[in-house]
């Protein structure tokens, strides 16, 4: 397993493995923030986030989250050093965006502003209502209330949606990667992995972009 | 044609390079761009400068040595295709051309535009081959092989190690190379035998020599000039996930 796990090969599939999992967490999630739409005064989203809260499987699951955005991160940190000690010089003209896209070169920015992101969020709503216990209770603002104040300033609002932005590129070029690292993909598949990713990436940027923009401008929340 | 070059010069691999601007005049666009080295070198040895050292062999895009990194393209800015079949008709009258050598870690330069590739023969060393005994062409021929498998190793083994992929990638990766390796002996009889071994050893080997890893970024396949396919980096993940499965993970 550790002969596995330190070649750059065993370290790419638990990236591929981590990142496939984080994106099944992006469907889930989504689909639970779709209840916020459920015109029903925030009753689903606040029924959806209790029942959460109180399942010791979805409370398990989540300290698996939790460990594979750290993993996922720290080895994306390992990997990024090691590949740029394999070029100790650079070249002085390098035109590398001829041959490839600014964004699968640089998933590491973008995975950088997402996990800047992902802290933030979790400040925002996991930390009042799960930890300090400042949202969600008798005589507090309820868990739709919360999400609706926090999109309606515009600087949170701006943010979240430029990191929807970004996350739509990190899985484009993330989700086909991860089948090619774990060896599923061939030449008649790849371009439907590539297509997937991409339906993904849009699928996913349409539906939690939608967040910021309804709310910011009013569409949605109406009832809360 | 009338051209500057840039060109990286470098006494050793222990002392620091740097560039040396040249003005090279009457070019024709029919040279191949060795050929316009050969000029350069031949006008330094007239004026009793030391000629640029650089890789070549057969000049005819099969062998594999010529390896310039031109105006920030592994080979050139044509698709497919080696340093030595890139002809000047590729530029225009009055460029400058910025020509350095291929930059890895795996790589190191030793003399202006000459890498060490050694790195390369270790991995090919370490399970590129097969022990099997595989007769003569009639016995080759007795051995049924689909026709897709064969194509597939046939393109695979176009590969002619030139580390193009190497120079083009921005993580200095080897997988296109180790890749098309593994895959032309791993899609044919003779190498199911050491199948396992093969993806474990060279993979081993292309850490060791201090490559970069492969983030599917596709430079390495436009750099390739015998255009060899990402498909092959999907099968070496392939090869090696399952090496080490039936050896066992634990």
């Amino acid at each position: 397993m550790s002969n596995f796990l330190s070649s750059s090969i065993g370290k790419k599939t638990v990236m591929a493995l981590t990142g496939l999992f984080l994106c099944v967490f992006l469907v889930e999630h989504l689909y639970g923030n779709l209840l916020l739409y459920a015109n029903d005064g925030g009753a689903a989203f606040i029924e959806y986030s209790h029942t959460l809260v109180h399942s010791i499987l979805i409370r398990s699951i989540e300290v698996v989250l939790f460990i594979a955005i750290i993993v996922h991160v720290v080895q994306a940190v390992y990997l990024t050093k090691q590949n740029s000690d394999a070029r100790p010089v650079k070249y002085s003209v390098n035109k590398v965006n001829e041959t490839s896209t600014w964004f699968s070169r640089n998933m590491g920015i973008t995975g950088s502003f997402i996990l800047f992101f992902i802290v933030v969020h979790l400040y925002h709503y996991f930390v009042p209502y799960r930890i300090m216990d400042t949202v969600g209770g008798p005589g507090q603002i309820n868990v739709a209330q919360a999400v609706k104040i926090g999109l309606q300033d515009p600087v949170y609002a701006g943010f979240y949606f430029f990191s929807v932005c970004l996350l739509a590129f990190h899985l484009n070029h993330g989700f086909q990667g991860a089948f090619q690292t774990l060896g599923l993909s061939n030449k008649r598949y790849a371009p439907f992995l590539k297509m997937a990713g991409t339906g993904f990436a849009v699928l996913m940027f349409v539906g939690f972009a939608s967040f910021p923009v309804l709310f910011y401008f009013g569409l949605a929340g109406g009832t809360f | 044609m009338n051209l500057t070059l840039k060109v990286w010069r470098q006494k050793n691999s222990k002392e620091a390079g740097n560039f040396s601007t040249y003005q090279v005049n009457d070019i024709t666009p029919d040279m191949s761009f060795l050929e316009l080295f050969d000029v350069l070198n031949e006008r330094l040895i007239a004026k009793g400068e030391e000629p640029v050292a650089f890789d070549h062999d057969c000049r005819e895009g099969i062998c594999g040595m010529c390896s310039m990194f031109i105006n920030g393209r592994a080979h050139g800015p044509w698709q497919g295709t080696t340093t030595c079949q890139l002809h000047m008709r590729a530029f225009n009258d009055g460029d400058t051309i910025v020509v350095e050598p291929w930059r890895a870690a795996g790589f190191p330069v030793l003399k202006d535009l000459v890498v060490d590739r050694s790195a390369f023969d270790r991995v090919i060393a370490a399970g590129g081959f097969v022990s099997a005994n595989t007769g003569n062409a009639q016995d080759a021929n007795c051995l049924p092989v689909p026709k897709p498998d064969a194509d597939d190793a046939f393109a695979a083994a176009a590969c002619i190690g030139c580390g193009a992929c190497v120079a083009a990638c921005k993580n200095s990766s080897a997988m296109l190379f180790v890749s098309a390796k593994v895959s032309q002996l791993a899609l044919l009889p003779q190498g199911q035998v050491e199948r396992e071994s093969r993806a474990l050893n060279m993979v081993k080997q292309m850490d060791e020599e201090g490559f970069g890893s492969c983030t599917l970024t596709g430079s390495c396949e436009a750099a390739c000039p015998k255009e060899i396919s990402l498909e092959n980096i999907a099968r070496l993940n392939r090869e090696y996930l399952m090496a080490n499965l039936k050896k066992g993970l634990f």
